[in-house]
């Protein structure tokens, strides 16, 4: 025969009116907080021995939680804009130091610590570096072989080096058959755009990281666009010849029969036509000033 | 209020002779060591990283003790029943279980603030003398006995009405849940069902969240704290505590001892 | 204030049992009774017979299914109450780090004492439990004899109106127990109640003004000892020496045999009969007497149809 009454008091007045006044105090220290935390690009421990040793026998787990970091450290530095990527170096370093087979660390290393901002940390040596110790580590798979013989060709622009890696990659077990291929075009012709759009193709079909991916995507269709622009370039020369004035807009290609229908970017967009006679992505495309990085192969 | 004095009073006096204390033993050789350690390794960074280690050092094994002495508070007494004695005694339950809980932050405070004082004399093995910005890293240490607080009114809550294995195990867990609160919050999509995620957000605001008393990096770094936060923060643990505590008496004032 | 000590009405409490603890289980049924004030009660009843049930429910420990308690007219839910009362735990067990002194003074300050009274009420006690010496010594060296008197001392540090003590002869050599009597003897010549359980009748039988059987959770009988027990007379004892070996008396071979001293059992009526049977077979009769009931006998009385085997009774403390 107890009283119920404190029950009641506890579930109508104490619970309601207390976890009120948390959430209410709660929004407020958020506030507070942002300002002390405004910049908490820390990494006390930096040495990913010293962690592995730390982390007793959960090290792979441990790598699991830096991988996540490391993702949610390049996403929130892309959303807000931020040029510098100074911790994803070491970031990648200790989580791949926790776990060595953690392969997508080391492809997601390859492409965002390769390429310059602000895309990535515009370290292409790092990102050589930490492909070498992937490839020691995991000599299985041949994909690394794939994305070092990349940072060579890609950002590095050393395609002996690149070629020489494509060719190793092709002699591991299971290799796709086009890398020798590959080895072959690129120590002939060294850079092209049919290299380039093949190799970030195959950089987006291997992976399922949605980073990667769509990093990839993009660079797909801003080649594309490039290779549109060019073609474009060519017909608005044809209709100078044709007619010895240039073109107002591109729908004059059209009306002329050299241009089948509305000539648009992967994104949709429109070309324009610019006063020089060089047609321009539309300036509301999100691929507009983005820049190609195949340009110099030309 | 003067009866849960002394059963706090009381219950801090067994912790001393328990030799509780002597984890600052411990805490003491740590500190000595790494200020020495610390000299010959990291040039430069030597008030950083001792302001980091010593604090987080202080954070664990006060959470080691708040949860393992926290969750025998009151099972202790049913289980040797020594309880029946003092209830027996004009002692509300409630006055009971908020003395259990004072002593031990009772103990607590005295521990820390010792551990504290050791961080401090560390500090001063590789600094010349201690600075007005040297005060962010005392409101850390407030900060990590606020949470201390938390977590022991949460232990005394569960040692309520279940075993200590049990009780340590939902204190903990509702610990480490409650460090990843902003987390879950800021996750925004979780489940992918906006009725779960809504839920999922809701629950991290009523989820001890202790991630507002972590300012340890920024007391490495020596980063002024607002004095909002601080009374914020206060605010925080003692309306939280309240409830737990709340909670706790409910439970126990109807519970059978058998 | 008048009226009784203890007023228990129809108090029931039952357990929940099982792994789902979705049974029931009932360790007291219906319990009626009155303690008048400054009576020695004792509680009667085999181990798990219901009494530390009604003791821990009249304290407040455990709470009722059913039934209502008062004490000195206020109801056990009022802890306020507990100002007035004193309780000694079964097997009390108390801070392993303090000192006897130190657990006496943490429980008298629970009450309105000043330091000085404090001071000198557990200095008292101590002396009147036998720990004068072993005072200042941590408690997680005492002997359980020791723990208990410990106990008694903190029911009483405040000088209660009512005490309530679950088995206070437990656990203690004779001399412990001749002190606990003692102790209980002067509370009731200072006008207090003591409510005690035990299950050793010859300590009821001792002390109580009157007691109550319970067993199996159900109150089976209430009285004074003398009163319960006069009711049976149980005949005459013959104590007598037979000198040349048991002689053929047909009288003797129904007697029980220690050494060449002979005891046999008659009813009263019968006596004259018996002792002439026993001189005329050369018998040297020593010593006649009335054979009392005793509570041990109206318990297994009681009990025995339950099973007196499972009725764990020590008719004296060892």
């Amino acid at each position: 025969m107890i009283s119920r009454k404190p029950i009641a008091v506890l579930l109508l007045v104490v619970l309601p009116a207390g976890f009120a006044a948390v959430w209410g105090l709660q929004k407020s220290l958020d506030r507070q907080l942002a300002a002390v935390r405004q910049e908490r690009d820390e990494l006390v421990l930096r040495s990913g021995r010293l962690v592995n040793v730390l982390s007793l026998e959960y090290g792979t787990f441990l790598a699991d939680v830096y991988w996540t970091r490391t993702v949610q450290y390049y996403g929130e530095k892309r959303v807000r804009q931020e040029a510098n990527f100074d911790l994803l170096a070491p970031l990648l370093d200790l989580t791949t130091t926790l776990d060595p087979h953690l392969v997508v660390a080391y492809r997601f290393g390859a492409v965002f610590l390769a390429e310059p901002a602000p895309r990535g940390a515009g370290r292409p040596e790092q990102a050589v570096e930490l492909i070498q110790r992937g490839i020691a580590n995991n000599p299985e798979q041949w994909r690394l072989w794939q994305d070092l013989g990349f940072i060579y060709y890609w950002e590095l622009r050393d395609y002996p080096k690149a070629s020489q890696a494509f060719l190793e990659g092709s002699k591991r077990p299971g290799a796709d058959e086009w890398m020798k291929v590959l080895a072959a075009k690129v120590a002939e012709e060294g850079r092209s755009r049919g290299v380039s759009m093949f190799l970030w193709a195959q950089i987006h079909d291997s992976t399922k990281d949605p980073l990667i991916r769509k990093n990839a995507l993009n660079h797909l269709q801003l080649l594309k666009a490039e290779e549109d622009r060019e073609r474009l370039d060519e017909l608005v020369q044809q209709f100078v010849q044709r007619f010895q004035r240039m073109p107002q807009t591109l729908e004059e290609l059209v009306s002329a029969g050299l241009l089948r229908g509305k000539a648009v970017d992967p994104q949709g967009y429109p070309y324009v036509l610019g006063a020089d006679g060089k047609s321009r992505l539309h300036p509301k495309s999100p691929l507009a000033g983005e820049h190609v990085g195949n340009s110099a192969a030309r | 209020m003067k009866h849960a004095g002394i059963v706090a009073w009381n219950t801090f006096r067994e912790a001393v002779r328990d030799r509780v204390l002597y984890n600052l033993v411990f805490f003491a050789l740590l500190m000595i060591a790494a200020a020495v350690l610390v000299g010959q390794i990291s040039i430069g960074i030597e008030e950083v990283v001792i302001v980091s280690l010593g604090l987080t050092a202080i954070s664990v094994i006060g959470l080691l003790m708040a949860v393992f002495i926290g969750v025998g508070l009151v099972y202790k007494e049913m289980d040797k029943r020594t309880l029946y004695a003092l209830l027996a005694k004009p002692v509300h339950r409630w006055e009971f279980l908020l003395g259990k809980f004072g002593g031990l932050l009772l103990t607590l405070t005295v521990n820390t603030a010792a551990m504290a004082a050791g961080l401090f004399g560390a500090m001063l093995l590789v600094q010349p003398a201690l600075k007005a910005a040297d005060l962010c890293v005392l409101i850390a240490v407030y900060f990590i006995l606020l949470k201390l607080a938390i977590v022991v009114a949460l232990a005394l809550l569960f040692s309520c009405f279940t075993t200590p294995l049990l009780a340590i195990l939902f204190t903990t867990g509702l610990y480490v849940t409650g460090v990843f609160a902003q987390q879950i919050r800021g996750f925004g999509n979780i489940t992918g069902s906006r009725t779960l995620d809504a839920v999922a957000v809701w629950f991290s605001y009523l989820l001890p969240n202790f991630e507002n008393f972590n300012v340890i990096a920024a007391a490495a770094h020596r980063r002024a704290i607002p004095g909002a936060l601080v009374l914020q923060n206060t605010a925080y643990a003692v309306i939280y505590c309240a409830i737990v505590l709340a909670a706790a008496s409910v439970i126990f004032s109807r519970r059978n001892l058998k | 204030m008048t009226g009784p000590a203890i007023e228990i009405e129809g108090l029931t409490k039952d357990y929940p049992v099982g792994f789902w603890l979705a049974k029931k289980k009932r360790s007291l049924d219906n319990l009626t009774m009155q303690v008048e004030r400054g009576e020695v009660f004792g509680f009667l009843g085999p181990n798990g017979a219901g009494k530390t049930t009604t003791l821990k429910l009249l304290v407040g420990l455990i709470f009722p299914t059913a039934g209502t308690a008062r004490i000195l007219g206020q109801p056990v839910s009022d802890v306020g109450m507990h100002r007035e009362i004193g309780y000694l735990p079964e097997q009390p067990y108390f801070y392993d780090y303090l000192t006897a002194y130190e657990v006496l003074d943490y429980f008298a300050r629970f009450h309105d004492l000043t330091a000085a009274e404090r001071r000198a009420r557990v200095e008292g006690l101590l002396k009147k439990v036998g720990l004068e010496t072993a005072g200042k010594i941590q408690l997680r060296k005492y002997s359980k004899g020791m723990l208990q008197r410990v106990g008694l001392a903190q029911a009483i540090v405040h000088n209660p109106q009512v005490v309530i003590l679950d088995e206070p002869m437990s656990g203690l050599d004779p001399v412990g127990r001749r002190e606990v009597r003692d102790i209980i003897l002067e509370l009731k010549r200072d006008g207090r109640t003591v409510l005690f359980s035990t299950h050793i009748l010859s300590d009821a039988e001792m002390l109580c003004d009157r007691v109550g059987v319970i067993a199996g959770g159900t109150l089976r009988g209430v009285g004074a000892p003398g009163e319960i027990v006069g009711l049976k007379a149980k005949g005459m004892e013959i104590l007598f020496e037979l000198a040349g070996g048991s002689g053929g008396a047909a009288i003797a071979a129904q007697a029980t045999q220690t050494g060449n001293r002979y005891r046999i059992q008659v009813p009263e009526e019968e006596l004259f009969g018996a002792l002439e049977q026993l001189r005329g077979a050369g018998a040297r009769i020593l010593a006649v007497a009335q054979v009392k009931a005793t509570l041990e006998d109206y318990f297994l009385e009681l009990v025995g149809a339950e099973g007196a085997q499972g009725a764990a009774v020590e008719v004296s403390g060892r």
